[in-house]
C-alpha cells in the first residue's frame, strides 16, 4: 500500500483538497482511503463516508495531538491494509505550527492557503519545510500577484518541494496533484521502524502532567523563560 | 560559485556576487551570517534548530537549492514565440480534430456558455498538457513538448493568470505591494518598474489612485488595472491567461494592448462580444471541447467600431450618474 501524508493549518484546505484528489485518483482506478486526525471534533469523516471513501477518525482530545498522531499511526496503516486501499491518506492539523507527521520515505504534503498573510511561510516549521508537496489553496480569492509573492515565499523555505495551487472548491489542479500521487510508487509494507523526518516539539512540564497553577514555583521540567528585560 | 564556495566563504563576499542570496536568511526570520554559510549554521545552537524546524544538513542542502532554484529565474528566460494547441476529446468522448498556433503578440478569445469548459482549456494551458489532463490536449510551445519542471515551480511558469477575483488580503500600498511583487521576482530597477506600473495603472483606471493608496482600499476597476499593469510589466510569464474581466471598469482596449505591446500571448474567456471581437480569433467552447475556430472578419471589425461607440455611450451615461 502506499501512504501519504497530508498536513497544514486548520482550515487551510486540507479535506477539501484530499476529497477532489481522492477523485481523480478513483478515475485513474485507484481505491484510496483516509485517516482523519484532529482534537477535539470533527465532522470530516462523515463528508468521507459520503463520498463512499473507507475512513477512520481519531480525535487526541487531552493529549498533544502530534504524540497521538505518531503513538497511532502505524495502526491506522495497518487498518489501510486491512480495508484494502491502494493509496492511504492521513490527514493531520499542525496546531502549533512546530508539530510535523511527516516521515521519511513517505510522501509528505503540506497544505496552505493564501488568505493566511505572506509571513505564514515563515512561522510554519518542519511541516512544511520539509514536505515533497506544498499545495496552496484559495488562490481565487486572491490577486495573481499576491499569489506569485505568496508561492515565492514558500519556495524560499522549501525550495526542493514541488509547489502546486490546488482550488478546493472547483478541485482546479486536483487532477495534477493525483497524477503526483499516482507517479509516486513507493508501495510500503509497514511503518514500523520507520522514522520521523523530524522531532516533534518536546514537552515534559508541570502543566504537561495538569498543573493548573501559575507561577516559576510550580513550573518544572522542561521550561523556557522568556527575555523580558533585554531586547 | 559551487555549493563548496556557497557554503565556506565569507558571506559578504558570497553576496557581492550572489546579491539575492541574503533573502533566504531574510526569509526565515534570520540574521545574515557574518563569516560563512557553513560557520553560521554551526554557531546556531540545538534549540535555535528545533526551532527553525530543520536539520543542519537539510538547512545547507535547502540554501543551496535556494540559490540554484533563484539564479536560474533571474537568468533571462528563453523567448516564447508561439504556442500551440493540439485537440483532444470532448465530455462525450468525440475528437477535438484540430490543432491552433498562437504567435506572439496575438489574442485568443475563448467563448461558449457557462460551465462548457473555458476554464478547463485554460487550466490545460497552464499545466502544459501532454495527452495527460481528462481532456487529452497536448500543448507545445515553440513547436516541442515544454519542460515538466514547469508544472511545479510557480515562480518559472510561462504562464501568468488574470483571474476574475481581484481582491487583495495584504495591509500595504499600491507602491509597497507592487515593491514587494518585484523583489519576490528578484526584479533588479524594481523602483523605476513600480512607477512604470502605477503610472500605466492609473492610464486605464477609470478614477484616478495614487502609489500611497492601499490596496485594500482600491475600487474593482482600479484592482483590475494594477494587476493588468503588473502583469504586463513585471510579470516574465510570455503566456497570459485572463478570465472574464467584462465588469472591469477599465479601459479595456488599453488592456489589451498594454498586454499584447509587451509581446505576449493572450488567450482571454470572455461573453463581453466587445472584448471577443477584439481578439484575432475567437475558439466556441461546446460540450468540453473546441466546437469551432473563427477567425475575426473585417466585417466583425466593422460592426466593433459600433459596438464601441454604444459603450463609450453607456460610459458617458454612468459617469453622469455618477457626478
Amino acid at each position: 500500500m502506499r501512504f501519504v501524508t497530508v498536513s497544514g493549518p486548520p482550515s487551510s484546505g486540507k479535506t477539501s483538497v484530499i476529497l477532489k484528489t481522492i477523485e481523480s485518483l478513483k478515475q485513474r482506478g485507484m481505491k484510496s482511503g483516509v485517516v482523519k486526525f484532529d482534537c477535539l471534533y470533527t465532522d470530516d469523516d462523515k463528508l468521507y463516508e459520503k463520498h463512499g471513501i473507507p475512513v477512520k477518525k481519531g480525535l487526541s482530545g487531552a493529549l498533544c495531538p502530534d504524540h497521538y498522531f505518531v503513538s497511532n499511526v502505524s495502526e491506522s496503516f495497518e487498518w489501510g491494509v486491512k480495508k484494502g486501499v491502494d493509496i492511504l491518506v492521513s490527514e493531520s492539523a499542525g496546531l502549533c505550527n512546530r508539530c510535523s507527521p511527516h516521515i521519511k520515505e513517505i510522501l509528505a504534503v503540506c497544505v496552505i492557503d493564501n488568505l493566511s498573510g505572506i509571513n505564514t511561510p515563515k512561522k510554519i516549521g518542519p511541516m512544511l519545510k520539509s514536505a515533497d508537496i506544498v499545495i496552496i489553496t484559495k488562490g481565487d480569492i486572491v490577486s495573481q500577484a499576491e499569489r506569485e509573492v505568496f508561492a515565492s515565499r514558500v519556495a524560499a523555505v522549501n525550495p526542493t518541494a514541488s509547489i502546486l495551487h490546488v482550488n478546493g472548491i472547483t478541485g482546479q489542479g486536483a487532477y495534477e496533484l493525483s497524477t503526483l500521487f499516482a507517479d509516486d510508487k513507493t508501495e510500503t509494507e509497514t511503518l514500523d521502524g520507520k522514522s520521523l523526518r523530524f522531532s516533534m516539539p518536546s514537552a515534559l512540564c508541570s502543566y504537561c502532567l495538569g498543573e493548573k497553577r501559575i507561577g516559576a514555583k510550580y513550573q518544572m521540567g522542561n521550561v523556557r523563560k522568556m527575555d523580558v528585560d533585554n531586547g | 560559485m559551487d555549493r563548496n564556495n556557497l557554503l565556506h566563504e565569507k558571506f559578504s563576499d558570497v553576496l557581492i556576487e550572489i546579491p539575492f542570496a541574503g533573502d533566504f536568511f531574510e526569509s526565515q526570520g534570520l540574521d545574515v551570517p557574518q563569516g560563512s554559510v557553513a560557520e553560521f549554521v554551526n554557531s546556531l545552537s540545538e534549540a535555535k534548530m528545533e526551532d527553525l524546524g530543520i536539520d543542519p544538513d537539510e538547512f545547507l542542502d535547502n540554501f543551496v537549492s535556494f540559490v540554484e532554484a533563484v539564479g536560474s529565474l533571474t537568468e533571462k528566460t528563453s523567448r516564447i514565440d508561439s504556442l500551440k494547441i493540439i485537440g483532444g476529446i470532448n465530455k462525450s468522448g468525440e475528437q477535438e480534430n484540430f490543432e491552433l498556433e498562437i504567435k506572439a503578440g496575438e489574442v485568443i478569445c475563448i467563448v461558449g456558455p457557462t460551465g462548457s469548459g473555458k476554464s478547463r482549456l485554460l487550466a490545460d494551458i497552464e499545466w502544459m498538457a501532454m495527452g495527460d489532463t481528462p481532456t487529452k490536449r497536448h500543448i507545445k510551445i515553440n513547436g516541442s513538448d515544454p519542460d515538466k519542471s514547469w508544472r511545479f515551480s510557480p515562480e518559472h511558469k510561462p504562464v501568468a493568470q488574470l483571474s476574475q477575483n481581484m481582491n487583495f488580503v495584504m495591509d500595504l500600498s499600491a507602491k509597497e505591494f507592487v515593491m514587494i511583487h518585484a523583489e519576490s521576482r528578484f526584479i533588479r530597477d524594481s523602483q523605476e518598474k513600480v512607477d512604470l506600473i502605477i503610472q500605466k495603472a492609473n492610464e486605464l483606471a477609470g478614477e484616478q489612485f495614487t502609489a500611497d493608496t492601499p490596496v485594500t482600499s482600491l475600487s474593482g476597476g482600479q484592482s483590475r488595472a494594477l494587476m493588468i499593469a503588473d502583469t504586463a510589466f513585471l510579470s516574465k510569464s510570455p503566456i497570459v491567461l485572463i478570465d472574464e474581466i467584462e465588469n472591469a471598469g477599465i479601459d479595456r482596449k488599453k488592456a489589451l494592448e498594454l498586454l499584447v505591446g509587451e509581446e505576449k500571448i493572450v488567450l482571454m474567456s470572455t461573453h463581453d462580444p466587445i472584448l471577443a471581437l477584439m481578439g484575432d480569433k475567437r475558439l466556441v467552447i461546446k460540450n468540453g471541447g473546441v466546437h469551432d475556430i473563427i477567425t475575426t472578419s473585417d466585417k466583425e471589425r466593422g460592426n466593433l467600431v459600433g459596438l464601441q461607440e454604444l459603450d463609450q455611450k453607456l460610459q458617458d451615461l454612468r459617469n453622469r450618474i455618477r457626478s
